[in-house]
Protein backbone atom coordinates (compact mmCIF):
# COMPACT_ATOMS: atom_id res chain seq x y z
CA UNK A 1 0.00 0.00 0.00
CA UNK A 2 -0.84 2.60 0.38
CA UNK A 3 -2.51 5.39 -1.35
CA UNK A 4 -3.28 8.65 0.20
CA UNK A 5 -6.99 9.27 0.53
CA UNK A 6 -6.28 12.21 2.85
CA UNK A 7 -6.63 15.61 1.04
CA UNK A 8 -5.96 17.94 3.91
CA UNK A 9 -7.41 19.02 7.02
CA UNK A 10 -10.34 21.58 7.24
CA UNK A 11 -12.40 23.69 9.36
CA UNK A 12 -15.67 22.34 10.54
CA UNK A 13 -17.18 25.76 10.42
CA UNK A 14 -15.86 27.80 7.77
CA UNK A 15 -14.45 25.25 5.61
CA UNK A 16 -11.00 27.09 5.12
CA UNK A 17 -8.09 23.85 4.20
CA UNK A 18 -5.19 23.16 5.60
CA UNK A 19 -2.33 20.76 4.97
CA UNK A 20 -2.16 17.76 6.50
CA UNK A 21 0.22 19.51 9.62
CA UNK A 22 -0.58 19.02 13.61
CA UNK A 23 -2.92 21.56 13.92
CA UNK A 24 -6.48 21.41 16.10
CA UNK A 25 -7.97 25.09 14.56
CA UNK A 26 -8.68 27.35 11.89
CA UNK A 27 -6.64 30.49 12.12
CA UNK A 28 -9.49 32.57 11.02
CA UNK A 29 -12.39 31.77 13.51
CA UNK A 30 -10.88 29.35 15.89
CA UNK A 31 -12.79 26.27 14.66
CA UNK A 32 -12.07 22.58 14.86
CA UNK A 33 -10.08 21.35 11.97
CA UNK A 34 -11.21 17.83 11.11
CA UNK A 35 -9.57 15.59 8.13
CA UNK A 36 -10.97 15.94 4.54
CA UNK A 37 -11.09 12.48 2.62
CA UNK A 38 -11.55 11.32 -1.11
CA UNK A 39 -14.48 9.13 -0.42
CA UNK A 40 -14.85 8.52 -4.26
CA UNK A 41 -11.15 7.23 -4.45
CA UNK A 42 -12.07 5.33 -0.91
CA UNK A 43 -15.02 4.14 -2.47
CA UNK A 44 -13.14 2.26 -5.38
CA UNK A 45 -10.40 1.32 -3.11
CA UNK A 46 -12.72 -0.57 -0.35
CA UNK A 47 -15.16 -3.25 -0.50
CA UNK A 48 -16.57 -5.60 2.35
CA UNK A 49 -14.71 -8.69 0.79
CA UNK A 50 -11.77 -6.55 1.00
CA UNK A 51 -12.18 -5.79 4.77
CA UNK A 52 -13.45 -9.10 5.65
CA UNK A 53 -10.15 -11.10 4.73
CA UNK A 54 -8.20 -8.53 7.06
CA UNK A 55 -6.51 -9.32 10.39
CA UNK A 56 -9.46 -8.48 13.09
CA UNK A 57 -8.49 -5.26 14.11
CA UNK A 58 -9.07 -1.28 13.54
CA UNK A 59 -6.74 -0.99 10.90
CA UNK A 60 -9.52 -3.24 8.58
CA UNK A 61 -10.74 0.21 7.81
CA UNK A 62 -7.46 1.87 7.34
CA UNK A 63 -8.74 3.71 4.32
CA UNK A 64 -11.10 5.58 6.45
CA UNK A 65 -8.24 6.48 8.76
CA UNK A 66 -5.76 9.56 8.28
CA UNK A 67 -2.41 7.86 8.14
CA UNK A 68 -0.32 7.71 5.28
CA UNK A 69 0.90 3.95 4.75
CA UNK A 70 1.23 1.40 7.27
CA UNK A 71 0.46 2.02 10.82
CA UNK A 72 3.85 2.16 13.31
CA UNK A 73 1.68 2.42 16.57
CA UNK A 74 -0.76 0.15 18.05
CA UNK A 75 -1.01 -2.32 15.25
CA UNK A 76 -3.05 -4.79 17.05
CA UNK A 77 -5.79 -2.62 18.53
CA UNK A 78 -9.31 -2.75 18.39
CA UNK A 79 -11.54 -5.38 16.55
CA UNK A 80 -13.18 -5.72 20.30
CA UNK A 81 -16.41 -7.99 20.96
CA UNK A 82 -20.08 -6.80 20.43
CA UNK A 83 -21.52 -9.51 23.09
CA UNK A 84 -25.29 -9.84 22.31
CA UNK A 85 -26.56 -9.01 25.62
CA UNK A 86 -29.77 -10.98 26.55
CA UNK A 87 -29.65 -11.29 30.03
CA UNK A 88 -29.28 -7.47 30.42
CA UNK A 89 -31.95 -6.94 28.11
CA UNK A 90 -34.36 -8.79 29.99
CA UNK A 91 -33.30 -6.82 32.95
CA UNK A 92 -34.26 -3.81 31.27
CA UNK A 93 -37.12 -5.09 29.75
CA UNK A 94 -36.06 -5.11 26.14
CA UNK A 95 -35.68 -7.05 23.78
CA UNK A 96 -32.43 -6.54 22.03
CA UNK A 97 -29.29 -5.42 23.45
CA UNK A 98 -25.94 -5.63 22.65
CA UNK A 99 -22.65 -4.59 24.34
CA UNK A 100 -19.78 -3.13 22.26
CA UNK A 101 -17.09 -4.35 24.70
CA UNK A 102 -14.02 -1.77 24.74
CA UNK A 103 -13.69 -2.78 27.82
CA UNK A 104 -11.02 -5.36 26.61
CA UNK A 105 -9.63 -3.18 24.00
CA UNK A 106 -5.57 -3.80 23.48
CA UNK A 107 -3.49 -2.82 25.15
CA UNK A 108 -4.84 -0.62 27.39
CA UNK A 109 -8.50 -1.66 28.07
CA UNK A 110 -10.32 1.32 26.87
CA UNK A 111 -11.45 2.68 23.52
CA UNK A 112 -8.72 5.12 23.73
CA UNK A 113 -6.33 2.81 22.48
CA UNK A 114 -7.86 3.53 19.35
CA UNK A 115 -7.64 7.34 18.86
CA UNK A 116 -4.15 7.39 20.56
CA UNK A 117 -2.75 4.43 17.95
CA UNK A 118 -3.89 6.99 15.01
CA UNK A 119 -2.49 9.81 17.04
CA UNK A 120 1.24 8.20 17.60
CA UNK A 121 1.09 6.78 14.45
CA UNK A 122 0.63 9.97 12.98
CA UNK A 123 3.28 11.82 15.56
CA UNK A 124 5.72 9.59 14.38
CA UNK A 125 4.85 11.03 10.83
CA UNK A 126 5.48 14.15 11.52
CA UNK A 127 8.81 13.66 13.04
CA UNK A 128 7.99 14.51 16.73
CA UNK A 129 10.15 12.60 19.28
CA UNK A 130 8.12 13.83 22.83
CA UNK A 131 4.47 13.40 22.70
CA UNK A 132 1.62 13.88 25.44
CA UNK A 133 -1.99 14.70 26.73
CA UNK A 134 -4.19 16.15 29.24
CA UNK A 135 -6.11 13.28 30.51
CA UNK A 136 -8.78 12.12 32.75
CA UNK A 137 -7.56 8.45 33.11
CA UNK A 138 -7.55 6.30 29.81
CA UNK A 139 -6.30 8.55 27.70
CA UNK A 140 -3.24 8.43 30.04
CA UNK A 141 -2.69 4.78 30.37
CA UNK A 142 -2.83 5.11 26.53
CA UNK A 143 -0.68 7.10 25.82
CA UNK A 144 2.07 5.79 28.43
CA UNK A 145 1.84 2.57 27.23
CA UNK A 146 2.02 3.24 23.28
CA UNK A 147 4.37 5.61 23.95
CA UNK A 148 6.52 3.28 25.39
CA UNK A 149 6.34 0.35 22.62
CA UNK A 150 7.16 2.98 20.22
CA UNK A 151 10.22 4.80 21.77
CA UNK A 152 8.27 7.64 22.25
CA UNK A 153 8.83 10.27 25.12
CA UNK A 154 5.78 11.01 27.10
CA UNK A 155 4.64 13.41 29.42
CA UNK A 156 1.11 13.06 30.91
CA UNK A 157 -1.09 15.78 32.66
CA UNK A 158 -4.27 14.39 34.83
CA UNK A 159 -5.92 15.97 37.63
CA UNK A 160 -4.21 15.64 40.43
CA UNK A 161 -6.99 13.50 42.77
CA UNK A 162 -6.73 10.80 39.77
CA UNK A 163 -7.83 7.12 40.89
CA UNK A 164 -4.64 5.51 42.46
CA UNK A 165 -4.74 3.16 39.77
CA UNK A 166 -4.90 5.23 36.84
CA UNK A 167 -1.67 7.06 38.13
CA UNK A 168 0.19 3.23 38.38
CA UNK A 169 -1.50 2.08 35.28
CA UNK A 170 0.58 5.64 33.62
CA UNK A 171 3.65 5.66 35.52
CA UNK A 172 4.38 1.53 35.24
CA UNK A 173 4.97 2.58 30.90
CA UNK A 174 7.97 5.13 31.86
CA UNK A 175 5.74 7.99 31.41
CA UNK A 176 6.29 11.29 33.26
CA UNK A 177 3.19 11.77 34.83
CA UNK A 178 2.48 15.28 36.34
CA UNK A 179 -0.79 15.60 38.33
CA UNK A 180 -2.29 19.25 38.07
CA UNK A 181 -3.83 20.45 41.19
CA UNK A 182 -7.10 21.53 39.52
CA UNK A 183 -9.84 20.07 36.92
CA UNK A 184 -9.58 18.71 33.59
CA UNK A 185 -10.57 21.30 31.49
CA UNK A 186 -7.43 23.51 33.51
CA UNK A 187 -5.22 20.46 32.84
CA UNK A 188 -6.32 20.92 29.05
CA UNK A 189 -5.90 24.85 28.94
CA UNK A 190 -1.98 24.43 30.68
CA UNK A 191 -1.76 21.27 27.70
CA UNK A 192 -2.48 23.49 25.14
CA UNK A 193 -0.09 25.93 26.34
CA UNK A 194 2.53 23.68 26.65
CA UNK A 195 1.70 22.09 23.49
CA UNK A 196 2.51 25.44 21.22
CA UNK A 197 5.36 26.40 23.09
CA UNK A 198 7.07 23.23 23.69
CA UNK A 199 6.39 22.31 19.80
CA UNK A 200 5.34 18.49 21.14
CA UNK A 201 2.94 16.36 19.89
CA UNK A 202 -0.09 16.70 22.30
CA UNK A 203 -2.37 13.47 20.99
CA UNK A 204 -5.83 15.49 22.27
CA UNK A 205 -4.90 19.17 21.06
CA UNK A 206 -2.44 19.65 18.21
CA UNK A 207 -2.97 16.31 16.71
CA UNK A 208 -6.51 16.29 17.64
CA UNK A 209 -7.86 15.87 13.92
CA UNK A 210 -6.35 12.75 13.11
CA UNK A 211 -6.54 11.44 17.17
CA UNK A 212 -10.32 12.00 17.44
CA UNK A 213 -10.73 10.34 13.74
CA UNK A 214 -9.64 6.27 15.59
CA UNK A 215 -12.66 7.26 17.28
CA UNK A 216 -14.98 6.05 14.38
CA UNK A 217 -13.60 2.59 14.38
CA UNK A 218 -15.99 1.91 17.31
CA UNK A 219 -18.84 2.47 14.41
CA UNK A 220 -17.33 0.51 11.86
CA UNK A 221 -17.01 -2.27 13.76
CA UNK A 222 -20.48 -2.10 15.46
CA UNK A 223 -21.55 -2.31 12.00
CA UNK A 224 -19.76 -4.63 10.42
CA UNK A 225 -20.13 -7.17 13.56
CA UNK A 226 -24.06 -6.46 13.22
CA UNK A 227 -23.69 -8.03 9.74
CA UNK A 228 -23.14 -4.72 7.58
CA UNK A 229 -25.94 -2.19 9.19
CA UNK A 230 -26.61 -0.17 11.57
CA UNK A 231 -28.51 -0.80 14.99
CA UNK A 232 -31.82 1.42 15.34
CA UNK A 233 -30.64 2.97 18.80
CA UNK A 234 -26.61 3.66 19.96
CA UNK A 235 -25.83 4.90 23.86
CA UNK A 236 -22.28 6.49 24.43
CA UNK A 237 -20.65 8.25 27.24
CA UNK A 238 -19.92 11.63 26.72
CA UNK A 239 -16.60 13.34 28.47
CA UNK A 240 -15.27 15.73 26.17
CA UNK A 241 -18.15 14.37 23.64
CA UNK A 242 -15.83 13.25 20.69
CA UNK A 243 -16.86 9.74 20.24
CA UNK A 244 -20.74 10.19 19.69
CA UNK A 245 -20.45 11.96 17.15
CA UNK A 246 -17.49 10.12 15.47
CA UNK A 247 -19.79 7.00 15.40
CA UNK A 248 -22.23 9.03 14.07
CA UNK A 249 -19.91 9.65 11.42
CA UNK A 250 -18.56 6.17 11.13
CA UNK A 251 -22.27 4.91 9.90
CA UNK A 252 -22.09 7.74 7.26
CA UNK A 253 -19.13 7.35 5.91
CA UNK A 254 -19.77 3.49 5.52
CA UNK A 255 -22.93 4.56 3.45
CA UNK A 256 -20.97 6.65 1.42
CA UNK A 257 -18.31 4.70 0.49
CA UNK A 258 -20.91 1.92 0.11
CA UNK A 259 -20.06 -0.69 2.22
CA UNK A 260 -23.90 -0.65 4.31
CA UNK A 261 -27.05 0.83 3.06
CA UNK A 262 -28.44 3.25 5.20
CA UNK A 263 -26.65 5.02 8.17
CA UNK A 264 -29.55 5.93 10.20
CA UNK A 265 -29.79 5.24 13.88
CA UNK A 266 -30.34 7.48 16.87
CA UNK A 267 -27.56 8.72 19.25
CA UNK A 268 -28.19 8.62 22.88
CA UNK A 269 -25.42 10.39 25.04
CA UNK A 270 -25.13 9.85 28.56
CA UNK A 271 -23.42 11.58 31.38
CA UNK A 272 -22.98 11.57 35.04
CA UNK A 273 -25.42 14.65 36.88
CA UNK A 274 -22.19 15.15 38.51
CA UNK A 275 -20.99 16.67 35.42
CA UNK A 276 -23.92 16.86 33.04
CA UNK A 277 -22.87 20.41 30.44
CA UNK A 278 -24.08 18.39 27.53
CA UNK A 279 -27.20 16.57 28.36
CA UNK A 280 -28.65 19.55 30.09
CA UNK A 281 -27.94 21.72 26.88
CA UNK A 282 -29.76 18.81 24.60
CA UNK A 283 -32.65 18.34 27.64
CA UNK A 284 -33.01 22.38 27.80
CA UNK A 285 -32.91 23.04 23.66
CA UNK A 286 -29.91 25.15 24.36
CA UNK A 287 -27.66 24.93 20.48
CA UNK A 288 -24.21 24.76 23.10
CA UNK A 289 -23.29 23.59 26.36
CA UNK A 290 -22.63 25.84 29.00
CA UNK A 291 -19.96 24.87 31.13
CA UNK A 292 -19.32 23.09 34.68
CA UNK A 293 -16.97 24.50 36.66
CA UNK A 294 -16.18 21.58 39.04
CA UNK A 295 -17.27 18.65 38.25
CA UNK A 296 -18.33 16.02 40.81
CA UNK A 297 -18.64 12.73 40.53
CA UNK A 298 -17.28 8.79 40.69
CA UNK A 299 -17.48 8.53 36.99
CA UNK A 300 -13.70 10.11 36.80
CA UNK A 301 -13.33 9.80 32.79
CA UNK A 302 -16.37 11.89 32.59
CA UNK A 303 -15.69 14.81 34.58
CA UNK A 304 -15.23 17.22 31.40
CA UNK A 305 -17.10 20.29 32.93
CA UNK A 306 -16.26 22.07 29.34
CA UNK A 307 -16.57 19.94 26.43
CA UNK A 308 -14.37 20.71 23.48
CA UNK A 309 -16.99 18.59 20.95
CA UNK A 310 -20.14 19.92 23.26
CA UNK A 311 -21.82 21.73 20.64
CA UNK A 312 -21.33 18.98 17.67
CA UNK A 313 -22.62 16.25 19.93
CA UNK A 314 -25.77 18.46 20.72
CA UNK A 315 -26.48 18.61 17.28
CA UNK A 316 -25.87 14.73 16.32
CA UNK A 317 -28.56 14.17 19.22
CA UNK A 318 -30.91 16.46 18.02
CA UNK A 319 -30.49 15.87 14.16
CA UNK A 320 -31.21 12.05 14.70
CA UNK A 321 -34.09 11.53 17.03
CA UNK A 322 -32.36 10.80 19.99
CA UNK A 323 -31.70 12.34 23.27
CA UNK A 324 -29.31 13.03 26.03
CA UNK A 325 -29.83 11.64 29.72
CA UNK A 326 -27.50 11.91 33.16
CA UNK A 327 -27.91 9.69 35.77
CA UNK A 328 -26.23 9.74 40.14
CA UNK A 329 -23.76 8.04 41.28
CA UNK A 330 -25.63 5.44 43.16
CA UNK A 331 -27.22 4.82 39.72
CA UNK A 332 -23.91 4.63 38.15
CA UNK A 333 -22.38 1.65 40.51
CA UNK A 334 -25.65 0.12 40.59
CA UNK A 335 -25.48 -0.14 36.89
CA UNK A 336 -21.94 -1.13 37.00
CA UNK A 337 -23.06 -4.08 38.96
CA UNK A 338 -26.17 -5.10 36.89
CA UNK A 339 -23.77 -5.21 33.76
CA UNK A 340 -21.45 -7.57 35.48
CA UNK A 341 -23.89 -9.93 37.21
CA UNK A 342 -26.25 -10.06 33.90
CA UNK A 343 -23.58 -10.04 31.26
CA UNK A 344 -20.23 -11.17 33.20
CA UNK A 345 -18.97 -7.37 31.74
CA UNK A 346 -17.01 -5.22 34.01
CA UNK A 347 -17.30 -2.20 32.73
CA UNK A 348 -15.79 1.50 34.60
CA UNK A 349 -17.71 3.86 35.86
CA UNK A 350 -18.69 5.68 32.31
CA UNK A 351 -19.46 1.95 31.58
CA UNK A 352 -22.65 2.38 34.20
CA UNK A 353 -22.76 5.63 33.11
CA UNK A 354 -24.26 3.87 30.02
CA UNK A 355 -25.75 1.36 30.86
CA UNK A 356 -27.67 3.43 33.71
CA UNK A 357 -28.75 6.46 31.20
CA UNK A 358 -30.02 3.18 28.78
CA UNK A 359 -32.38 2.23 31.42
CA UNK A 360 -33.65 5.55 32.02
CA UNK A 361 -34.00 5.93 28.82
CA UNK A 362 -36.03 3.09 28.01
CA UNK A 363 -38.17 3.46 31.37
CA UNK A 364 -39.12 7.40 30.16
CA UNK A 365 -39.91 5.95 26.87
CA UNK A 366 -37.29 7.87 24.62
CA UNK A 367 -36.04 3.95 23.52
CA UNK A 368 -38.60 1.33 22.51
CA UNK A 369 -38.65 -1.47 23.87
CA UNK A 370 -39.02 -3.62 20.61
CA UNK A 371 -36.01 -2.19 18.66
CA UNK A 372 -32.57 -2.99 19.24
CA UNK A 373 -30.21 -1.19 21.12
CA UNK A 374 -26.26 -0.62 21.37
CA UNK A 375 -24.44 0.28 24.51
CA UNK A 376 -20.80 1.53 23.90
CA UNK A 377 -18.81 0.30 26.88
CA UNK A 378 -15.84 2.14 26.72
CA UNK A 379 -13.23 1.16 29.91
CA UNK A 380 -12.66 -1.60 32.38
CA UNK A 381 -13.37 -1.80 35.46
CA UNK A 382 -10.64 -2.95 37.20
CA UNK A 383 -9.64 1.05 36.67
CA UNK A 384 -12.13 2.02 38.95
CA UNK A 385 -12.59 -0.79 41.26
CA UNK A 386 -13.09 1.75 44.56
CA UNK A 387 -16.22 3.18 43.18
CA UNK A 388 -18.50 -0.57 43.56
CA UNK A 389 -17.13 -1.37 46.68
CA UNK A 390 -19.94 -0.18 48.58
CA UNK A 391 -22.57 -1.76 46.53
CA UNK A 392 -21.13 -5.30 46.83
CA UNK A 393 -21.74 -8.12 49.33
CA UNK A 394 -18.30 -8.28 51.43
CA UNK A 395 -16.99 -11.96 50.54
CA UNK A 396 -17.93 -14.83 53.51
CA UNK A 397 -15.17 -16.11 56.03
CA UNK A 398 -15.45 -19.17 57.05
CA UNK A 399 -13.04 -22.18 58.69
CA UNK A 400 -12.06 -24.88 56.43
CA UNK A 401 -15.18 -26.61 57.12
CA UNK A 402 -17.64 -28.09 55.52
CA UNK A 403 -19.93 -27.47 58.15
CA UNK A 404 -19.20 -23.74 58.10
CA UNK A 405 -19.97 -23.11 54.75
CA UNK A 406 -23.19 -25.81 54.17
CA UNK A 407 -25.81 -22.53 55.62
CA UNK A 408 -24.15 -20.28 53.30
CA UNK A 409 -25.85 -22.44 50.36
CA UNK A 410 -28.96 -22.72 52.41
CA UNK A 411 -32.06 -22.57 50.05
CA UNK A 412 -29.87 -21.11 47.44
CA UNK A 413 -29.52 -25.04 45.11
CA UNK A 414 -29.49 -28.67 45.31
CA UNK A 415 -26.24 -29.86 47.22
CA UNK A 416 -24.13 -31.57 44.07
CA UNK A 417 -23.09 -35.08 45.28
CA UNK A 418 -20.27 -36.53 43.67
CA UNK B 1 -1.77 50.28 32.69
CA UNK B 2 -0.28 47.25 31.04
CA UNK B 3 -1.70 44.19 30.51
CA UNK B 4 -0.35 41.56 28.95
CA UNK B 5 -2.15 39.59 26.32
CA UNK B 6 -0.49 35.91 25.41
CA UNK B 7 -1.09 35.09 21.65
CA UNK B 8 -1.37 31.11 20.72
CA UNK B 9 1.28 30.32 18.73
CA UNK B 10 -1.11 29.78 15.03
CA UNK B 11 -2.70 33.40 15.65
CA UNK B 12 0.62 35.07 15.66
CA UNK B 13 0.96 35.41 12.04
CA UNK B 14 -1.61 38.49 12.72
CA UNK B 15 0.65 39.74 15.40
CA UNK B 16 4.09 40.24 13.72
CA UNK B 17 4.80 36.72 15.05
CA UNK B 18 4.85 38.36 18.97
CA UNK B 19 4.01 35.76 21.39
CA UNK B 20 2.43 38.03 23.93
CA UNK B 21 0.95 42.01 23.10
CA UNK B 22 1.86 44.59 26.18
CA UNK B 23 -1.96 46.83 26.00
CA UNK B 24 -3.98 49.04 28.11
CA UNK B 25 -7.36 48.88 29.31
CA UNK B 26 -9.76 48.72 32.10
CA UNK B 27 -11.77 46.09 31.39
CA UNK B 28 -10.89 42.73 29.16
CA UNK B 29 -12.73 43.90 26.24
CA UNK B 30 -11.28 46.91 26.62
CA UNK B 31 -7.73 45.21 26.49
CA UNK B 32 -8.97 43.42 23.27
CA UNK B 33 -10.07 46.85 21.97
CA UNK B 34 -6.77 47.66 21.97
CA UNK B 35 -4.98 44.73 20.66
CA UNK B 36 -7.14 45.01 17.83
CA UNK B 37 -5.90 48.57 17.35
CA UNK B 38 -2.57 47.32 17.27
CA UNK B 39 -3.59 44.83 15.32
CA UNK B 40 -6.37 45.60 13.06
CA UNK B 41 -8.00 42.42 11.69
CA UNK B 42 -7.33 40.24 14.87
CA UNK B 43 -10.96 41.52 16.51
CA UNK B 44 -13.08 39.84 13.66
CA UNK B 45 -11.17 36.25 14.40
CA UNK B 46 -11.89 36.89 18.39
CA UNK B 47 -15.16 38.06 18.09
CA UNK B 48 -18.23 37.48 16.45
CA UNK B 49 -21.53 39.69 16.53
CA UNK B 50 -19.77 41.46 19.53
CA UNK B 51 -19.23 38.40 21.44
CA UNK B 52 -16.43 35.97 22.10
CA UNK B 53 -16.62 32.82 19.40
CA UNK B 54 -17.79 29.96 20.34
CA UNK B 55 -14.30 27.89 19.95
CA UNK B 56 -11.78 30.94 21.75
CA UNK B 57 -11.45 30.72 25.46
CA UNK B 58 -10.32 33.68 27.24
CA UNK B 59 -8.26 33.59 30.56
CA UNK B 60 -7.51 36.38 32.92
CA UNK B 61 -4.70 35.04 35.51
CA UNK B 62 -5.79 31.52 34.29
CA UNK B 63 -9.11 32.15 35.32
CA UNK B 64 -11.76 31.54 32.01
CA UNK B 65 -13.73 34.61 31.78
CA UNK B 66 -17.06 32.95 31.64
CA UNK B 67 -16.63 32.15 35.22
CA UNK B 68 -15.87 36.18 35.71
CA UNK B 69 -17.91 38.78 34.53
CA UNK B 70 -16.88 37.53 30.66
CA UNK B 71 -15.98 40.78 28.64
CA UNK B 72 -16.72 43.35 31.31
CA UNK B 73 -14.28 42.08 33.93
CA UNK B 74 -12.53 44.41 35.07
CA UNK B 75 -8.38 44.01 34.46
CA UNK B 76 -5.59 44.92 37.04
CA UNK B 77 -2.66 46.78 36.17
CA UNK B 78 0.02 43.58 35.61
CA UNK B 79 -2.63 41.20 34.54
CA UNK B 80 -2.15 38.12 31.96
CA UNK B 81 -4.55 37.45 29.67
CA UNK B 82 -4.39 34.58 27.53
CA UNK B 83 -6.19 33.53 24.46
CA UNK B 84 -6.49 29.78 24.05
CA UNK B 85 -8.49 27.86 21.38
CA UNK B 86 -11.25 25.75 23.02
CA UNK B 87 -10.72 22.90 20.82
CA UNK B 88 -8.77 20.04 22.76
CA UNK B 89 -8.94 17.60 25.21
CA UNK B 90 -11.50 14.60 25.70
Amino acid sequence: MSADFVRGLKCRLCGKTYPKEPLNFCTEDFGPLEVDYDYEAIAEALSRSKVELRPNNMWRFRELLPIDGEPTVGAQVGGTPLVRADRLAEALGVECVWVKNDAVNFPTLSFKDRVVSVALSKAREFGFHTVGCASTGNLANSVAANAAAAGLEAYILVPHDLERSKFLATSIYGAKVVGVRGTYDEVNRLCTQIAFKYGWGFVNINLRPFYAEGSKTVGFEIAEQLGWRTPQHVVVPMAGGSLIGKVHKAFHELAKVGLIDDPSCKFYGAQATGCNPITTAVKNGWENHRPVRKPNTIAKSLAIGDPADGYFACKVMRETGGWGEDVSDPEIAEAMVLLGKTEGIFAETAGGVTVAVARKLIDQGRIPRDEEIVLCITGNGLKTQDAVVDYLDRPAVINPSLEEFEPLVEGSREPVLV
Amino acid sequence: MSIRIQIPTPMRQHTEGKAVVEVSGATVQGALDALNSQYPGISSRLFENGQVRRFVNVYLNDEDIRYLDGLATPVKDGAELAIIPAVAGG
